[in-house]
């Protein structure tokens, strides 16, 4: 294997890995405060969408993610409405948020379907590019690549290393403690939901803006779902789901390098690939049950009502 | 002024019928609201949407064919559902139905010997069983969560019968198009009912509400579940086994969601396409909570489900609107459901704001 191929399959993995590395953070913040959010690829759906018009409409990827953001942040807040306000069941929630996800997704994107965005190159790319040896290496991802480690980071930081992040934590094990204590459980779980919300809008934003660049419906196909285990899989650490995501995104590519060295594998058979190995990884981690109890939220899925 | 959940003593009977009936209530407000924002005239789309559909024969018979895949899949979740266990792979368990008998009647059914039918809804069913019971296993060896497990296996499916029909199980004279050869007549439901596609796939669906009906509230094991779902650790102490229930709950989703399949490919479709299913194994899961997980709520559930969908057929072809307004409409509803839902256990009581200030002070 030559060095250049070596790095064209490192860029594909980073590329491939990065929505499922937005998604799962966010994922990961909410499920830390006690709440399983299982529409991911609803919201993950309606970002896409609407980064996609955003972004015809202005020519601008980040105007693009911008909306996808806040389109999946206003997702997650009606999700927060129905399982936290008003304490339905989480899991029925989430599905309901999935399907209505769906549902708005390709109503919105009707007039979209199949279309194209054609981005001028970014300046600042061109100046990147100057710099000599690792300027030309740099430009080859897309800065949502860059920030998504700056995304793990804070995400790291903040839940291990700052008190907001303990009590967010001590939310997701005990809530009647912490609101025992004094601590607005409610406000906190509304907060790392839609926290969730806005990183599931942008890595539905980055799909249909950088990754493909296209709208089609359901075009996120399971990515939001792959998410979800790839929480399980990392047992709720941000690296470890930091690298799940990174290991999905090269099973993913292996399939595009695959065909292109023309193995005589039907592409259904490669496709299937990432559903299979999510469905194994799963298997791997959960069936050590104290692993999953000793790094799982306690009070993860349960709603919270402190009836005074 | 504080709004604030009380919890009642016990759940109230009535706002657990009234419910649905005030989610579909709220849903149509809805309707209402966007017609006028996009500029329709709201009654006619009303009319479009509810009248219209059904105001022929043939309509109507459309309507049961379109309920009978939604009651049939919705019966056999509710089982699973009503001891916490969430198939939510029926769309990819309807798929194998479909791929299993529809490949059955492709390879082996010749003449009318009148076996064909019989043992492609075997074949179907078991096809459904089986892709239920991954999920199963894996949730009862090693704890993996059904739901992300089923789920998965619905992209599998998915790809697995693209595959066929775009591979080895093609037309040969179908010019090209990813199909199957058309099914022969002997593979076929019989038609019921003259001048429409009503078959006889919707008397499986009849008998899977009535069956359903006799395991929840007339047998010991519908019991047992009943109790894993409302109280595991009861359940445990009582010797109800937990992973009886799983595989009980996966499999009844997996044979209906497999009955389906057959229901799709031996009916409307009568040949394989790249889809088997459209959406019907994640609308179901709608219809089965909008029917409280009761057989005769479900019955009612999967019609009023089956006319959301041929009333976006009508106002995609007589109103020029996208077919997806369903999709939108079912993800409402079940979000209204839910929400009004809180009431069943909860009261709600307005209280002046900071009332303890008040008595203290």
């Amino acid at each position: 294997m030559t060095g250049s191929m070596l790095i064209s399959i490192v860029m594909a993995t980073l590329v491939a890995g990065t929505p499922l590395a937005y998604a799962a953070l966010g994922e990961l913040v909410a499920e830390e405060s006690g709440v399983l959010n299982l529409g991911i690829e609803g919201m993950m759906l309606a970002g896409a969408v609407t980064g996609f018009i955003a972004a015809s409409a202005t020519n601008s990827v980040w105007i693009g993610v911008a909306a996808g953001m806040m389109a999946g942040a206003a997702l997650a807040a009606v999700f927060a409405v129905v399982a936290i306000t008003l304490l339905a069941s989480q899991v029925a929630a989430g599905l309901a948020l999935a399907i209505f996800g769906t549902g708005l997704s390709s109503l919105l994107g009707k007039g979209y379907t199949g279309t194209s965005l054609v981005l001028e190159p970014s300046s600042v790319a061109a100046v990147v590019n100057q710099i000599p040896i690792v300027g030309p290496l740099l430009t080859q991802l897309h800065p949502l690549v860059y920030l998504s480690w700056l995304l793990f980071a804070g995400v790291n930081y903040f839940l291990y290393k700052t008190k907001a992040g303990l009590i967010l934590r001590a939310v997701g094990e005990s809530p009647a403690s912490a609101h025992a204590i004094g601590y607005p459980v409610i406000r906190i779980r509304y907060l790392a939901t839609i926290f969730g919300g806005a990183m599931s809008g942008v890595a539905g934003a980055y799909l249909a803006t950088v990754y493909t660049p296209l709208w089609t419906e359901g075009m996120t196909a399971g990515r939001g779902w792959i998410a979800l285990a790839l929480v399980v899989f990392g047992t709720w650490r941000p690296a470890r789901v930091l690298f799940g995501a990174y290991l999905f995104g090269g099973v993913t590519t292996a399939q595009l390098f695959a065909q292109g060295a023309g193995i005589p594998l039907p592409p259904e058979l490669m496709s299937s690939l990432p559903y299979i190995a999510t469905i194994v990884v799963l298997v791997l981690i959960t069936r050590s049950r104290t692993l999953v109890r000793m790094n799982a939220p306690a009070a993860l899925g349960q709603s919270f009502h402190a009836y005074a | 002024m504080l709004i604030n959940f009380v919890p009642r003593a016990a759940p109230s009977r009535a706002m657990q019928y009234a419910s649905p009936l005030l989610a579909v209530a709220l849903m149509m407000v809805l309707g209402f609201i966007l017609c006028i924002a996009v500029g329709r005239n709201p009654l006619t789309t009303f009319y479009v949407f509810t009248i219209s559909p059904v105001s022929t024969l043939y309509g109507f018979g459309e309507l049961l064919i379109k309920a009978a895949p939604l009651v049939l899949i919705a019966m056999g979740l509710a089982i699973g559902f009503q001891s916490n266990i969430w198939n939510i792979g029926a769309e990819g368990q309807l798929t194998m139905g479909a791929i299993c008998a529809g490949g059955l009647a492709l390879h082996y059914a010749s003449g009318d010997n009148g076996f064909a039918l019989p043992a492609m809804i075997v074949a179907g069913a078991g096809g459904g069983m089986l892709w239920a019971a991954i999920p199963a296993f894996l949730r009862s060896r090693f704890n993996a969560s059904e739901i992300l497990v089923s789920l998965m296996l619905n992209y599998v499916a998915q790809l697995l019968l693209s595959y066929l029909v775009y591979g080895p199980w093609r037309d040969p004279q179908g010019f090209n198009f990813p199909q199957s050869r058309p099914l022969p007549p002997d593979a076929l439901y019989p038609i019921l009912l003259g001048d429409t596609r009503l078959n006889a796939g919707v008397l499986i669906a009849l008998a899977a509400v009535l069956l359903g009906w006799l395991l929840m509230k007339r047998s010991f094991i519908g019991f047992q579940l009943k109790v894993t779902g409302l109280a595991e650790p009861a359940a445990r102490y009582a010797g109800f086994s937990t992973k009886r229930a799983i595989w009980f709950g996966m499999l009844a989703g997996g044979l209906a969601a497999g009955l389906a399949g057959v229901g799709e490919v031996a009916g409307p479709l009568g040949q394989l396409f790249p889809t088997a299913s459209r959406g019907y194994g994640y609308a179901a899961i709608i219809v089965a909570f909008l029917g409280r997980l009761n057989p005769v709520g479900i019955l009612i559930a999967g019609l009023f489900m089956s006319l959301l969908y041929l009333g976006g057929e009508a106002a995609q072809i007589e109103l020029n609107l996208p077919s997806a307004v369903t999709g939108l409409f079912q993800g409402t509803l079940l979000f209204f459901l839910l929400a009004i839902d809180v009431l069943v256990n909860f009261r709600i009581v307005v209280s002046p704001a900071r009332p303890l200030r008040e008595t203290v002070s």
